[in-house]
């Protein structure tokens, strides 16, 4: 579904991405994972054309990325930047509302409506949707982003540290309905994650990335071993075992 | 009363503000004309036709031009503090007048239009360049920097005027006044409506373009293009400004955040409002300088100037009471 192969990219001199290949299949739920300054979200937005390819090839559902036009993108990929969080005077039920904009230009009908209707309702939006914005607080903000980005409803979905901002039972329930989405809708959805315990509980695949590079991926069983973390993070962690899933107790 | 109910209210009480600003500009002027005349009056009616209706309707097309400029502005710099008149986009037009004055004197208005609107395309996409660099945290930078960028501008024109012989052209094109509308003389203002009416059907796209590139981009839109489209609207509608009539300061700022802070950001909403309440302010503060020492005038920019300054005020004050 997401086809990357040799990716470099150089801002300020400074090398962020350097030769980076991979490939993620459809449908599938993949955390990407690595300390802060590794390229992550710079990865992120290149695939999701948000900055221009300097080398190397990316595509999404078979469609080059630099050289598909925006609009026919859009109505491929969503993607969700880290805190683009507008403090602007549009009603949550308008900002969600945006996201069909690829699909309806602009004029929302009723399949729409209820596309949106249905976003605002999984995120417990539905009594703030007369709120404007620059109301709400940040997590309610970052809920409403993401809302905005299901709402687009496509194939892919890359979503940047979607967790900002959210009190655990929200990042609980926004983890379970990416899940969803995978498993019933069959999507592809590629997240940032600096949670490695919500990575470890809901993703199929980690990617692990540290200076630019993948530096480890996997299932999370196999990626997140005391010994990987550390060579990833530069930093030791007691993995335990919970109900047969590894638990990373990063805190301690 | 909950905002739903208070919605059509509000809607009613401005068309109804509307409609007696406009019976009032009508029946208002120096020759003496009362409205039942019309009917028998042959003189009546010529003197309506070719002085208070042509004035009446230049009122109402640039109020609601700077109202809509004012509020497109926002949306490109992302900042609800500037309008065309701080941010270089009138001056910009109003040097572009000056050069096409200066290098070509027998060039008609539409000719000197286009050249004024060039101009404050120009001065405008320097602003927003510079604009979109200052950090987002904080937002009194960019209408500060676009309030010195005017300055600078305006500074330059006016020297440059001065000493071309033309300091009094220049003044008639930064003082807005419409004691000089006739028949004839104010038509070109009808582009600015055409301008509306474009604002109007991009308003989704300028909603979207006012949450940043990347929100545009993610959503497909063509952002640049966007940015250059609206960057048109705002040019045409202050050069048309101040070439027919002279730029009129404050109707773009206090009729985009009136209508906002009540109906928000978006767009498809907000800008035909915008446009109802920029023209309704534009042809009070004229009444208002017809009025106040009848039978003489006082220009619609000082007017403009101090009811607008007030209204701004009470807009920030007002909020802050409130919370």
């Amino acid at each position: 579904m997401i086809q990357i192969e040799n990716v470099s990219l150089v801002r300020g001199g400074a090398k962020i991405l350097s030769d980076v290949s991979l490939h993620i299949p459809e449908k599938g739920l993949v955390a990407m994972v690595g300390p802060n300054g590794a390229g992550k979200s710079s990865l992120l937005s290149l695939i999701g054309r948000l900055q221009p390819l300097q080398s190397g090839r990316i595509s999404v559902a078979g469609l080059p990325v630099d050289a598909t036009p925006s609009r026919e993108l859009a109505k491929i990929l969503a993607i969700l930047r880290q805190d683009p969080a507008p403090a602007s005077r549009l009603k949550v039920r308008e900002l969600v509302g945006f996201g069909r904009f690829p699909h309806s230009r602009g004029r929302l009908t009723a399949e729409d409506r209820a596309v949106v209707d249905a976003a605002l309702a999984d995120f417990a939006l539905t009594a703030l949707a007369d709120r404007f914005v620059e109301t709400l607080s940040g997590g309610q903000r970052q809920r409403a982003l993401v809302a905005m980005a299901l709402a687009q409803d496509t194939p892919v979905l890359l979503l940047d540290e979607p967790l900002n901002n959210l009190d655990m039972p929200n990042a609980r329930d926004l983890m379970r309905r990416l899940r969803r989405v995978v498993d019933e809708r069959g999507r592809t959805v590629l997240a940032v994650l600096h949670d490695l315990n919500h990575a470890a509980a809901y993703a199929d695949r980690i990617v692990a990335m540290k200076d630019g590079g993948v530096a480890a991926d996997g299932s999370p069983r196999d990626l997140l071993t005391p010994d990987m973390l550390e060579s990833v993070f530069g930093h030791r962690m007691r993995v335990a075992e919970i109900d047969g899933a590894p638990v990373v107790l990063h805190h301690l | 009363m909950t905002a739903a109910a208070a919605r059509p209210l509000g809607a009613g009480a401005a068309a109804t503000i509307l409609i007696l600003l406009i019976a009032a500009s009508l029946a208002v002027g120096v020759g003496d004309v009362r409205l039942h005349q019309l009917t028998s009056d042959a003189e009546a009616w010529r003197l309506m036709l070719a002085s208070r209706l042509p004035r009446t309707l230049a009122a109402l097309l640039a109020g609601a031009g700077l109202g809509v400029a004012g509020l497109v502005m926002q949306a490109l710099a992302r900042n609800r503090f500037v309008e065309p008149t701080t941010a270089g986009t009138d001056q910009s037009a109003a040097a572009g007048v000056l050069v096409a004055t200066l290098l070509f004197p027998a060039a008609s208005l539409p000719a000197k239009t286009l050249i004024a609107s060039g101009a404050a395309l120009a001065g405008t996409s320097l602003f927003l360049s510079v604009a979109h660099r200052l950090p987002p945290n904080q937002p009194f930078l960019v209408p500060l920097f676009g309030l010195v960028y005017a300055a600078v501008l305006g500074s330059a024109t006016a020297f440059v005027a001065w000493r071309m012989d033309l300091i009094q052209f220049y003044e008639i094109w930064t003082r807005g006044e419409f004691s000089g509308v006739l028949r004839g003389r104010y038509e070109l203002l009808w582009i600015s409506a055409a301008m509306v009416a474009l604002a109007f059907w991009a308003a989704d796209r300028l909603t979207i373009l006012s949450l940043g590139r990347d929100v545009s981009v993610a959503l497909g839109l063509d952002y640049e293009g966007m940015m250059r489209l609206g960057l048109v609207i705002v040019s045409v509608i202050s050069a048309l400004t101040v070439v027919v009539v002279g730029a009129i300061p404050f109707v773009g700022l206090v009729a985009p955040n009136l209508v906002t802070r009540a109906l928000g950001d978006d767009l498809r909403r907000a800008a035909p409002w915008t446009a109802v309440v920029g023209a309704s302010l534009t042809l009070a503060c004229d009444l208002i300088g017809r009025l106040v020492r009848f039978p003489y005038e006082i220009p619609v920019g000082v007017v403009v100037g101090i009811v607008g300054a007030a209204l701004f005020l009470w807009l920030l004050f007002g909020r802050r009471a409130r919370g």
